[in-house]
């Protein structure tokens, strides 16, 4: 398993432990969460309140989309563009 | 309105007296709200209806629309009334779902229907001419670029000269697969439903309704779409998947355009409380609300209680939370609660009374040998009424199954006290997620190819997450190879491939996978997967293991 940036690693706990219910689930960053079937598309709500609460910014809801938001690396991504800008 | 008309004769009506008037104020996520008046809708839809003539459509044959939320979806819809052709919403291609197996189902379903045409928008094009290809049937492709507005001739409109048993639309509401049954309502059906629900619910022209519900839905088509602009109630329209995004967008519009009414399916309550923060409600004002409908999956007391809560302090009433049991066969509504709703304890979780039946609906609760029950005892729920379906379109075995004794037998199982109806449950093996009806034989069948699964060795099923306010969906399958239950890697590894599979072919997500032994699952004496021993068997380990 590739090593997770902190980012990463608090959004795989998040997601394994509150939305998917199984705390010991390993993620991998580029695995598809969404379009996969792990999660719903309803949770992608809980992960931008998460990032909002965790990290401090805020994603716009129509940026709350599976193209930008269905990998681990994706989300990350999301949440330091928003940091910088 | 006056007896029986068509629903185009009814338009013709809305066009001359009220032609400035706002029918449906369109909320669009990125652009700027759109309101579209009488005059406006009934243009862009005499544009469609042209395009239909053009494409050889026929008076009385069905025309499939996929679009998505838009001006453009409400103009295909009124344009195939106004033609006399019968309109089918069906839901487009999402992310979660495999593009093969939509195009299957599309054209399974273009099988059964034979629509003339498919009036879609341009990047759908191909995938709807793929469909149409593999089902071998000769329908026109119709692709919509952007409104285009045409004065009607009301006069030789074939809408104007539909007769009140014709059939009016196709619901496909329920399942997952392309074998899904449309429901046919007749012109008649669905003035008698309007006529009784509309007072049941005390619906006038000061009445503003707020959806975010998909057209494709029951509850989203007639309640908050062919019900307002019929009866000259404007409606303010969300997508779906901006309200998902966004839950507080739903109590942002109620404020700003005083709503008054807004049907809900259970899950909506919790979601909707647990999901919008303070920030999102500065100045939201909740106070114009008569009335939050809960309806299309089992209503519970829980859902309510927090809802109301979470908005007291935003001017939610608390006699606005009420209930209503409907279903795409009767049209839409078969009862609604009057006040806040009596509560009925069973299964340990407290549900609400779904009221009491509409003024022409017949209910009835019957027996194991279909003799009619007293009241308090629990058998299954029947209904007849002047607004049920014509029949499953195309489908009249199915149709003749549905009924008994002129009763359409419901599957759902309940009792009434006082008039009021208390459903407890479902004698179908029936999951509602989110208020979509998901048949489990299709997950089991699904379950079933993926490779290391034993094939007809699994069992689906529902369980009720109180936090969630819905049900969730629960697969249990055998694994072919012993080794793979005992190595925990191998096992997830197996459960999401199921998982995967699953939600590609049936857009249900399915969060719960349990990958168990041989001979784990209980059978009947018939030898078929008994789902409920499965469940009660699966909720014990389940205890266990977090004891």
């Amino acid at each position: 398993m590739r090593t997770m940036s902190e980012i990463q690693s608090k959004l795989a706990r998040f997601i394994a432990e509150k939305i998917m219910k199984q705390p010991k689930r390993e993620l991998n960053p580029d695995q598809k969460l969404i379009s996969s079937g792990l999660i719903d598309s309803f949770s992608l709500v809980d992960v931008g309140l998460f990032v909002e609460d965790e990290f401090g910014v805020r994603i716009d809801d129509v940026d709350l989309t599976v193209e930008l938001m269905d990998t681990l690396v994706l989300m990350e991504q999301a949440v330091v563009a928003r940091r910088n800008a | 309105m006056s007896d029986l008309l068509s629903m185009a004769a009814v338009l013709e009506g809305h066009y001359r007296i009220r032609h400035e008037r706002t029918a449906i104020h369109m909320l669009l996520g990125r652009q700027p709200d759109q309101p579209i008046t009488y005059g406006r809708l009934i243009d862009g839809a005499a544009g469609v209806a042209a395009e239909l003539v053009r494409a050889g459509v026929g008076r009385a044959e069905v025309v499939v629309i996929i679009l998505p939320h838009g001006e453009l979806l409400v103009d295909a819809f009124w344009g195939a009334v106004m033609h006399g052709a019968i309109p089918s919403i069906l839901p487009p291609l999402t992310e979660k779902l495999s593009p093969e197996k939509y195009r299957r189902d599309l054209a399974a379903l273009i099988g059964v229907t034979h629509p003339a045409a498919i009036v879609t928008f341009p990047d759908f094009e191909n995938e709807a001419r793929a469909a149409v290809d593999v089902s071998g049937r000769a329908s026109a492709v119709i692709v919509l670029h952007e409104p285009r507005f045409v004065e009607p001739e009301f006069r030789v409109l074939g809408g104007m000269r539909a007769q009140v048993d014709d059939i009016a639309l196709l619901q496909h509401s329920s399942g997952t697969t392309g074998l899904q049954k449309g429901v046919a309502l007749s012109h008649s059906a669905i003035f008698h439903q309007l006529q009784a629900y509309a007072p049941a619910i005390g619906l006038s022209p000061n009445d503003t309704i707020v959806s975010w519900l998909p057209l494709y839905h029951d509850m989203g088509l007639i309640a908050s779409f062919v019900m307002p602009v019929l009866r000259r109630v404007p409606v303010v329209m969300m997508s779906p998947f901006d309200w998902v995004r966004a839950p507080a967008k739903l109590l942002q519009a109620i404020s700003a355009h005083k709503g008054t009414l807004c049907w809900l399916p259970n899950f909506a309550y919790p979601f909707i409380a647990t999901r919008v923060r303070d920030r999102d409600l500065v100045g939201v004002d909740l106070s114009s609300m008569r009335a939050f409908v809960n309806c299309s999956e089992p209503c519970y007391r829980h859902a309510h209680a927090q809802f109301a809560q979470r908005f007291a302090n935003y001017g939610l009433r608390a006699d606005a939370l009420h209930t209503s049991y409907a279903m795409a066969e009767n049209t839409f509504a078969v009862t609604q609660s009057l006040r806040a709703p009596a509560f009925a304890a069973s299964d340990g979780e407290l549900h609400l009374s779904c009221g009491r039946p509409l003024a022409n609906v017949q209910l009835r609760v019957l027996g194991p040998d279909e003799r009619e029950l007293g009241e308090g005892e629990t058998g299954e729920i029947v209904v007849r009424s002047d607004c049920m379906l014509s029949g499953y379109y195309h489908r009249d075995e199915l149709t003749a199954q549905a009924f008994v004794d002129g009763h359409y037998r419901t599957g759902d199982l309940g009792y009434l006290h006082e008039g009021e109806l208390y459903v407890t449950g479902r004698r179908k093996d029936l999951i509602i997620v989110g208020g979509k009806n998901v048949y489990p034989n299709d997950l089991e069948q699904l379950a079933g190819e993926v490779a290391g699964v034993h094939a007809g060795r699994v069992a689906a099923f529902g369980v009720f997450d109180a936090e969630q306010g819905t049900e969730e969906v629960v697969i249990v399958a055998e694994a072919e190879d012993l080794r793979v239950v005992g190595d925990a890697a191998a096992a997830e590894l197996l459960a999401d491939h199921v998982r995967a599979h699953v939600t590609k072919n049936s857009d249900v997500a399915v969060r719960i996978v349990q990958i168990v032994p041989e001979k784990w699952l209980i059978k009947t004496s018939s030898g078929k997967v008994s789902r409920g021993a499965c469940r009660e068997k699966w909720a014990e380990s389940q205890s266990r293991e977090s004891e």
